[in-house]
């Protein structure tokens, strides 16, 4: 949600000049990605929004992706930046197959890696503006974790960034347990994404939730999510009160 | 030999002694002592017989809970309740009988409402409440940084609004404010639905509430809630504890022994009480 809050322009130790190579403010964006563990593996869900300061510019951006055999990634924040991560994982994944050794990076490993580049870059203040969430199956072993664009990092079984903090988190708390089903892992997924559909000004009604188990990756359709506006205060709001709003 | 001059205490007034030593302590860097906010959750919504308003019991001053169990729904009216969310003292100040250091004795909306109703004759309104409390803060651009949660049954009907420090209100049928209002929010945004009873209304304030104790740093310790419907209100007061104390040492605490009390002596003083008889009436 601190998205557009510039970074110490004025500090003493780095020259003009050099700004131009820092990144400084983010300018396409993604907001939310939550992600929990199931019964099965992890679900992870995004809108598709991308916005452009306070306009919904894109709406068909994906911001879940497969990463290898058994991770999936979901960025919120700078779209360009999240591009970049893909082109480095892209990388690291060739590498990783090009070994041919029969042994394939799992979600743990992967998320080190994003937390060590997240980190570096951050130290040479150049940071790449997303809030990454990681999740994946391997050997049985669920995996679920996130990193932010300082390289601060955690895992639990249920992560959410940006806005989600606020209002899916609370959500996933009371309700989350231990072995909920496929169907419903979805239904709080898309309780929360509701919520954050509601309250979130940069959110989109067109989502993708991803599914990753140790046996295969989904990533769904786009959709949209059914929402109420129907309360008949809404009808006619003021009817105890003429003149406010 | 060197004189020290004497500090010859000022008449009256202002005194702007200090400014220098504040400006030049805060060049250095120095925060001033924040004042006593509420880091708050408050949350109301309309069930089918009236309004349920709840609130945390949280006072914050910066990182430091100053006060575990303070109350954020106020009285406004017998039928209108008013929760604040804010500066501690802003929103007592603005919707309480007692003068604080704030704003004059006149602005206090719920005496405002007090006279109203000598006047008229007549049960206060939420609206008039409204506006006296808009009105105010608008007065005061922002600078009086109350956000309040009103709600109240009249004879038009349940009402609910929200007032924010700028003085703009909105007419909803549930509203959370304060730090902890995203937490709540999110409850109430996938559970409520219109026609609650009483009970399931109390319950999804409290879960409201308990959202922003638990998910919100300046929320925390107790639930209040207070049920208002027609012609009746319930202030229930720490509706629900889920943060007791857990560990509390059987024992007590025992204090090592010190001198040892050789003569222990009570001499009772002498009661002088003076019987007036009679005594005349006080002339006019």
């Amino acid at each position: 949600m601190k998205f557009v809050d510039s970074f110490p322009a004025k500090n003493s130790l780095i020259s003009c000049d050099v700004d131009s190579e820092r990144t400084l403010y983010p300018y396409v964006t993604g907001t939310s990605v939550i992600g929990i563990k199931y019964k099965d593996g992890v679900l992870l869900a995004a809108d598709m929004g991308g916005s452009y300061g306070s306009t919904l510019r894109y709406k068909s951006v994906a911001r879940l992706k497969a990463v290898g055999k058994h991770s999936l990634i979901g960025a919120s924040g700078e779209i360009s930046d999240f591009q970049e991560i893909l082109h480095y994982l892209d990388e690291l994944i060739l590498h990783d197959n090009m070994w041919d050794d029969g042994n394939s990076l799992g979600p743990k490993e992967v998320h080190n890696y994003l937390t060590r580049m997240m980190y570096n870059r951050r130290n040479k203040f150049n940071p790449l503006w997303n809030s990454l969430v990681l999740g994946g199956v391997k050997n049985g072993q669920k995996y679920l974790g996130t990193v932010s664009m300082i390289g601060v990092h955690y895992e639990d079984n249920h992560v959410a960034t940006g806005y989600g903090n606020h209002l899916s988190r609370p959500i996933l708390r009371d309700e989350w347990h231990e072995n909920l089903s496929f169907e419903d892992g979805v239904k709080l997924l898309e309780k929360c994404m509701r919520v954050l559909l509601y309250r979130d000004r940069s959110a989109v009604n067109k989502l993708q939730i991803a599914k990753i188990t140790e046996e295969e990756i989904t990533i769904s359709q786009p959709y949209a999510l059914k929402t109420f506006w129907n309360f008949s205060a809404f009808q006619n709001p003021t009817a105890g009160a003429e003149g406010s709003w | 030999m060197s004189k020290v001059a004497v500090d010859v205490p000022s008449k009256g007034g202002f005194s702007f002694d200090l400014c220098r030593r504040n400006e030049m302590l805060t060049k250095k860097g120095l925060q001033p002592p924040s004042f006593l906010k509420t880091g708050t959750t408050i949350v109301g919504l309309i069930f089918q017989d009236g309004v349920i308003l709840g609130a945390d019991t949280r006072a914050t001053e910066g990182p430091i809970v100053a006060d575990k169990n303070c109350e954020k729904i106020h009285y406004m009216a017998p039928n209108i309740y008013c929760c604040g969310a804010g500066t501690a003292a802003d929103t007592e100040a603005v919707t309480g009988i007692f003068p604080d250091f704030c704003v004059l004795c006149e602005d206090m909306v719920s005496s405002q409402l007090q006279l109203h109703r000598y006047h008229t004759g007549r049960e206060s309104r939420v609206v008039t409440a409204l506006t006296l409390l808009k009105s105010h803060l608008f007065n005061y651009q922002g600078h009086v940084q109350a956000a309040l949660v009103l709600g109240g049954v009249d004879i038009t009907g349940p009402h609910l609004h929200t007032i924010y420090p700028h003085g703009s209100t909105d007419t909803l049928p549930f509203a959370t404010m304060g730090s902890g209002s995203l937490a709540a929010m999110a409850v109430f945004e996938s559970k409520y639905h219109e026609g609650l009873n009483r009970d399931e209304g109390i319950k999804l304030v409290a879960e409201a509430i308990c959202s922003g104790i638990f998910n919100d740093l300046g929320s925390g310790s107790n639930v209040d809630i207070c049920v208002i419907t027609k012609g009746h209100k319930e202030y229930l007061r720490n509706h629900m504890l889920p943060n007791p104390r857990t560990y509390v040492s059987s024992q007590g605490y025992t204090f090592s022994k010190k001198t040892e009390v050789l003569l222990t002596k009570i001499t009772p003083l002498k009661e002088m009480v003076e019987v007036t008889e009679g005594g005349e009436a006080m002339e006019e």
